[in-house]
């Protein structure tokens, strides 16, 4: 088995087909969006493949380190950021194969009129804590 | 209380309760349930005969759940609370559950989790934590595989190969915490060689004893890989060679040749030289010959690569590698070592740059990413 990270953004991936800006939709279509990523995590929890899911704010604030003694200057949030991270799922599976498959099915979440937004979603191995015995 | 004497006694119980009749997924839970008994009772009453007691309380529990189902489904059915005799008596109950949980209708995630929780006798919290997953997601893997081989006839003959694949998967997880799952691994397979005499099971677990015999050895105190040729010898662990070094002689001498038994032969060659420099690499290359012609692995052929290098020098290994797919996991790696070896810093650095780019583990990341470093250092 091996983890993987499907990633939403808010922007920086490529448009999705169905671009409509969410605010734009009707309440209904915006429930049934949510509820088809509610079921697509339920059912890989019976499948066994569930690790974790979580939404993220737009609302980043960047921090570093500055000098002893001296409060982190944080500025942000960045309007102008290219790359914004929306939420994650983490997904433990068989093969890449099944993952790229995953992302595909939720990435067919409806959007606008009820049609899929053909959503891109960044899917990334984790790097494993142990080597493997290999010689 | 004992747990590794229940640990040990889980799988004989599950065994038992199997061949009276019941379905693995009920007798599991039924010997789960006798568990937790066992924790709360034995301390203040401890039994006689363990064993005994354990089977006597899995079965009244089996027969409970077992009544209660019956007589929610069809009331006029009246099961018989005498044991069921099993047509094998002779057969062993713990080897037909290894052959149960490493089914091949189980996806390999699957047949690993039920084989930690039945044979290994780990609760569903210990394998979660040890595959570093949620506890309900364990659950579910394990249920889900539970149910898938509930309907499977225990009376047919099992496929060997199967199950070493299963506890060589387990050995290849490693450790995470409390559970050291190469141990775990080694303990059963030590069973599962005992009980089969099958040549390939002793090479099995001759391959994990001699390679667990030098993990003391095969990571710094920060966590980084230290590779063969720089490890501290005396760390390893002569007692596990030694072992595992007469269980392959023996399993060698009955002329049945496996790939566990040829990785076997190579590790002992490695664990034999007391330097790097001892390493017999002219036999630990005839013995990859035996393991490419074993199983054409691509991974045979890229570590063949390797000690062709080591023995011949390192034009013979780049040109054997020049006969692999570039694309296999590693090759950069092996590329990068043997033209650096070649007296081409420049060119190894680059690909030591690129296989920390594909490195698989952290560990491995960032030893390959420190050789890049160091070459870059001397350039």
């Amino acid at each position: 088995m091996a983890k993987y990270l499907l990633l939403k953004h808010y922007r920086g991936a490529p448009a999705p087909v169905n671009d409509t800006p969410m605010d734009q939709w009707t309440p209904e279509e915006l429930s049934a969006h949510v509820q088809y990523m509610q079921d697509f995590a339920a059912r890989l929890e019976d499948t066994g493949e569930f690790v974790d899911s979580q939404a993220l704010s737009p609302q980043g604030t960047f921090v570093r380190y500055d000098g002893e003694g001296r409060p982190p200057i944080t500025d942000g949030p960045f309007a102008e950021t290219k790359d914004l991270i929306a939420g994650w799922m983490v997904i433990d599976v068989e093969t890449h194969e099944r993952a790229l498959e995953l992302a595909g099915e939720l990435s067919a979440a409806p959007g606008a009129g009820g049609k899929p937004i053909h959503e891109w979603l960044e899917v990334r191995p984790f790097l494993v804590e142990q080597p493997t015995v290999i010689e | 209380m004992n747990e590794s004497l229940l640990q040990e006694l889980t799988p004989i119980v599950i065994g038992v309760l199997v061949r009276r009749g019941a379905d693995f997924a009920t007798a599991e839970d039924a010997v789960q349930d006798a568990l937790l008994e066992a924790v709360h009772v034995w301390p203040d009453d401890p039994p006689q005969n363990p064993k005994g007691w354990l089977i006597t309380v899995a079965w009244r529990k089996f027969l409970d759940t077992a009544r209660a189902e019956t007589s929610r489904r069809h009331r006029e059915t009246r099961l018989e609370s005498e044991p069921i005799p099993g047509p094998g008596e002779a057969a062993d109950d713990t080897l037909q559950l290894y052959f149960l949980c490493a089914h091949p209708s189980l996806t390999p995630a699957s047949a690993v989790a039920l084989t930690l929780r039945a044979l290994g006798g780990l609760t569903t919290r210990q394998i979660a934590h040890a595959y570093l997953v949620p506890e309900p997601t364990m659950a579910q893997r394990i249920s889900r595989a539970k149910r898938t081989v509930s309907d499977i006839r225990f009376n047919q003959p099992g496929d060997v190969a199967t199950v070493l694949r299963v506890l060589y998967l387990v050995f290849n997880e490693g450790y995470t915490g409390d559970i050291d799952l190469a141990g775990e691994a080694i303990r059963l397979t030590r069973q599962l060689a005992t009980k089969t005499n099958h040549e390939e099971a002793a090479g099995l677990l001759a391959l994990m004893l001699l390679h667990h015999a030098r993990r003391p050895a095969r990571t710094g105190p920060d966590g980084r890989l230290i590779p063969l040729t720089e490890q501290d010898r005396s760390l390893w662990n002569t007692r596990l060679i030694t072992e595992g070094v007469d269980v392959l002689q023996t399993a060698l001498t009955r002329d049945r040749l496996g790939e566990f038994q040829a990785q076997a032969a190579i590790a002992a060659l490695h664990a034999d030289a007391r330097t790097a420099e001892e390493t017999d690499w002219i036999q630990i290359v005839e013995w990859y010959d035996e393991l490419v012609r074993l199983t054409d692995s691509p991974v045979a052929r890229l570590n063949r690569a390797v000690a062709v290098g080591e023995a011949n020098g390192p034009q013979a290994g780049l040109a054997a590698l020049t006969e692999l797919d570039p694309a296999l996991p590693r090759h950069p790696a092996v590329a990068a070592y043997l033209h650096e070896r070649d007296g081409d810093p420049v060119t190894a650095a680059r690909l030591y740059t690129e296989a920390a780019r594909q490195a698989p583990s952290l560990p491995e990341r960032d030893h390959l990413t420190r050789q890049a470093a160091r070459l870059n250092a001397q350039l």
